[in-house]
């Protein structure tokens, strides 16, 4: 115990940004030597694709393989490097410290996209995993708003993400793309990639107007009946798109152009969580909360709690809309079975294990449940015993979530760790 | 005149599909209905209870057909395998209590529901794997006759489906209105803060209200397993969350109001299937119960929440 907290408190000095140096040197190892060499000698069939835990319950025997190449690739080289280029690492982070903090954060989002991008480029699949994880964290942060930060028991939000995908995916369709359904291409194919974030957006505020059917009777009812309306809700948008057969109807819609590249999706998550941070601890964010705790009294105390409920609900579900509108144009299909039951029980485990009330908390969240998912995937069946126990042990332990009413403090995230300011 | 009639055989006979249809849900959602009156909290297993039971009565049913065809009446098989599978079923029940609600009684109300779904989820993937994917079948447990009065087609498991559910329904009814048991009930949806203090533990009366709701979903599937004979692990989900609604439609903790609240989703089902096409049921079904709960947010026969919501 002792000598783990040691272990631990000698990296209590090296800053963000020498993490991300560890980790890009690992990416490197692997880009260069990982299938040539390490997994060539480990006697693995290929570059572990998620840490090696497909390949590991796959088959057993593969097991010290994979124990040696995270060791080789991620862990020694990150823990190693972090530490020693604290060095160089502190000071810089000292320099960026002085700057305006969205400059030093600009700076560290554009190194860890990097870091990222490489990751992800050594094979198709773990893009498309990383970009799921990006859609999920969107998702979980939007439905963070209504049923962490305004307290309501929202169902709807698989209804929402539909009406965005299908609004953005019909704009794109129609504009840019010769198809069957809408014919030609309005505007030219070039332009596509350009004006995609208004047909995202259109997608968004569609969600967001349609959000009002939830909104208006949620001003009578809260609680169980507001589930059940907004439940219904859900229902009512699947099956109206199920008989819509403009578009699809049950059979779905394909044929999306990808618009929605990595870099796309990276700058939308975090477009979102920065938006989103600000609206909730804006006035107007803590008017949420006051509403949540207690309506009358923060009726009393000039809250327009009509108008902060409408706020919620339009707000939360633009952001679903918009994680809609990137799921369609990652996909590049969907179909209404996409948005029912199933989707809703994902968004709600994501959002009630990462933690009420908090951003941190919902990427956990999403990021925990999306990779577990999936490195899980092996086990097929079983895999639905093990996540659902997960979840049952934390609600158990933390009935409010791993990490809740918790706030990033970027300043605080970003900051060099000098051993002085240590003992400060 | 002759499509007068025609169109009273249509009705007619609409209406008893419909009365069969309305009996599962109506069944189901009482057990929605007491546990959210005694505990304020939504069972949300409660659908996938419902399967389990319904995957209980068919082993006990093909085990004792296997056992007894040969020697014992009809009447007396089923009337064994119901009250077997009822007695086991309403473990599960107390199962689900005791491993998913007991726990979290204090947590806030949404992380019970999420334990719930959770439950549900490994009841049907533990189904799944114990029984592999291969579509079952349930044994008729009496022989099916078919009756036509006056041109309305019906058969003898019909009624029996309808009748059963009604005499469960005046069984909850009574036991909740007339017993000792159903008073505490009573008393502790009333306020479970109070009674405890009242020597009414609630360590009791929750495991059997529990046990009582899947005992009743229990029947319900066997009699669901008499109608549509095929078994699904994911049977639940479909009928749990209609049930779940019509609990809700008819107020809190309300028996009568769940009960007549099931029975007109059967009926909006069954008549909207005729009027449109089949695919638009699920759509009007739910628009009609938004606009119920819009303009009665409180259900049909919901009282004001006596105590805060804890959300």
């Amino acid at each position: 115990m002792e000598t783990a907290r040691k272990f631990i408190n000698m990296f209590s000095t090296v800053p963000v940004l020498g993490w991300m140096l560890g980790f890009f040197t690992a990416v490197l190892i692997e880009y260069y030597w990982g299938y040539d060499y390490i997994s060539y000698y480990l006697g693995l069939p290929k570059i572990p694709v998620l840490f090696g835990t497909l390949v590991m319950l796959k088959n057993p025997m593969m097991i010290p393989g994979v124990v040696g190449y995270d060791l080789i690739v991620y862990v020694i080289p990150i823990l190693l490097i972090a530490k020693l280029s604290t060095f160089f690492t502190n000071p810089i982070a000292v320099i960026l410290e002085k700057t305006p903090l969205w400059v030093s954060s600009i700076v560290h989002l554009i190194l860890f996209y990097g870091v990222l991008h490489l990751w992800a480029g050594i094979n198709d699949y773990r893009v498309l995993v990383v970009k799921l994880t990006l859609i999920s964290i969107i998702l979980t942060i939007s439905i963070n708003v209504i049923n962490g930060y305004q307290g309501e028991f929202s169902c709807s939000h698989p209804g929402f993400m539909a009406i965005g995908a299908y609004v953005s995916s019909i704009i794109t369709l129609y504009f840019f793309v010769s198809d069957k359904t809408f014919g030609a291409a309005v505007l030219s194919p070039v332009l596509g990639p350009w004006l995609f974030p208004f047909a995202l957006l259109a997608g968004g505020l569609a969600a967001a107007l349609g959000s009002l059917l939830v909104a208006i009777p949620s001003f009578r009812t809260r609680g169980d009946y507001l589930a059940i309306i907004s439940l219904a809700f859900m229902f009512i948008v699947k099956s109206a798109i199920e008989n819509l057969n403009v578009i699809g109807g049950a059979r779905g819609m394909g044929g999306q152009p990808d618009y929605a590249p990595l870099p796309i999706i990276f700058i939308w998550t975090m477009l979102c969580i920065w938006v989103v941070h600000n609206f909730v601890t804006s006035i107007m964010g803590k008017a949420l909360n006051a509403v949540r705790d207690d309506e009358a009294a923060s009726e009393s105390m000039t809250v327009k709690t009509r108008k902060t409920k409408m706020t919620a609900f339009m707000f939360g579900a633009f952001w679903a809309g918009i994680a809609g509108g990137l799921f369609a144009h990652v996909l590049t299909y969907i179909n209404p079975g996409m948005f029912s039951i199933n989707r809703l029980a994902e968004i709600l485990a994501m959002v009630y294990f990462g933690g009420l009330n908090s951003i941190v908390g919902s990427i956990v969240g999403a990021v925990t449940i999306n990779i577990l998912g999936e490195a899980l995937r092996p086990l097929e069946l079983f895999k639905w015993i093990i996540i659902p126990l997960i979840l049952i042990f934390v609600m158990i332990f933390r009935p409010y979530g791993l990490i809740s009413f918790k706030e990033i403090n970027a300043k605080r995230l970003l900051r060099s760790r000098h051993k002085k300011e240590q003992g400060a | 005149m002759e499509s007068f009639i025609e169109l009273g055989q249509y009705i007619l006979q609409n209406l008893i599909n419909a009365l069969q249809r309305g009996s599962f849900y109506a069944v189901i959602s009482i057990g929605y209905s007491m546990v959210y009156g005694v505990l304020m909290l939504f069972n949300f297993a409660h659908g996938d209870i419902f399967m389990v039971g319904t995957y209980i009565g068919f082993g006990i049913a093909t085990l004792f057909l296997a056992l007894f065809a040969g020697f014992l009446p009809g009447p007396l098989i089923f009337l064994a395998t119901v009250i077997i599978t009822m007695f086991l079923a309403s473990w599960v029940g107390v199962f689900v209590e005791v491993a998913g609600y007991r726990p979290l009684r204090s947590a806030p109300r949404a992380s019970a529901a999420i334990t719930g779904l959770m439950i549900g989820i490994i009841f049907e993937t533990g189904i799944l794997i114990l029984l592999g994917a291969k579509r079952l079948s349930f044994p008729p447990l009496m022989e099916s006759i078919a009756y036509n009065i006056g041109g309305i087609y019906f058969t003898n498991v019909k009624v029996m489906i309808i009748v059963i559910s009604l005499l469960l329904m005046i069984a909850v009814h009574t036991f909740i209105q007339k017993t000792k048991w159903g008073m505490a009930m009573r008393a502790m949806s009333y306020d479970f803060l109070a009674v405890p203090l009242m020597g009414v533990s609630i360590n009791i009366i929750a495991p059997l209200t529990f046990a009582v709701g899947a005992g009743l979903a229990a029947v319900a599937g066997i009699l669901y397993g008499q109608a549509y004979p095929i078994l699904d692990p994911y049977m639940g989900v479909i009928v749990g969350w209609k049930a779940f609604v019509a609990a809700i439609l008819g107020g809190r903790g309300s028996i009568k109001g769940a009960a007549l609240a099931g029975y007109l989703i059967g009926f909006i089902e069954i008549f909207v299937a005729t009027i449109f096409p089949s695919t638009l049921r699920d759509l009007i079904a739910y628009s009609i119960i938004l606009l119920i709960l819009t303009f009665r947010p409180r259900g049909f026969f919901g009282m004001e929440h006596s105590t805060k919501l804890r959300l």
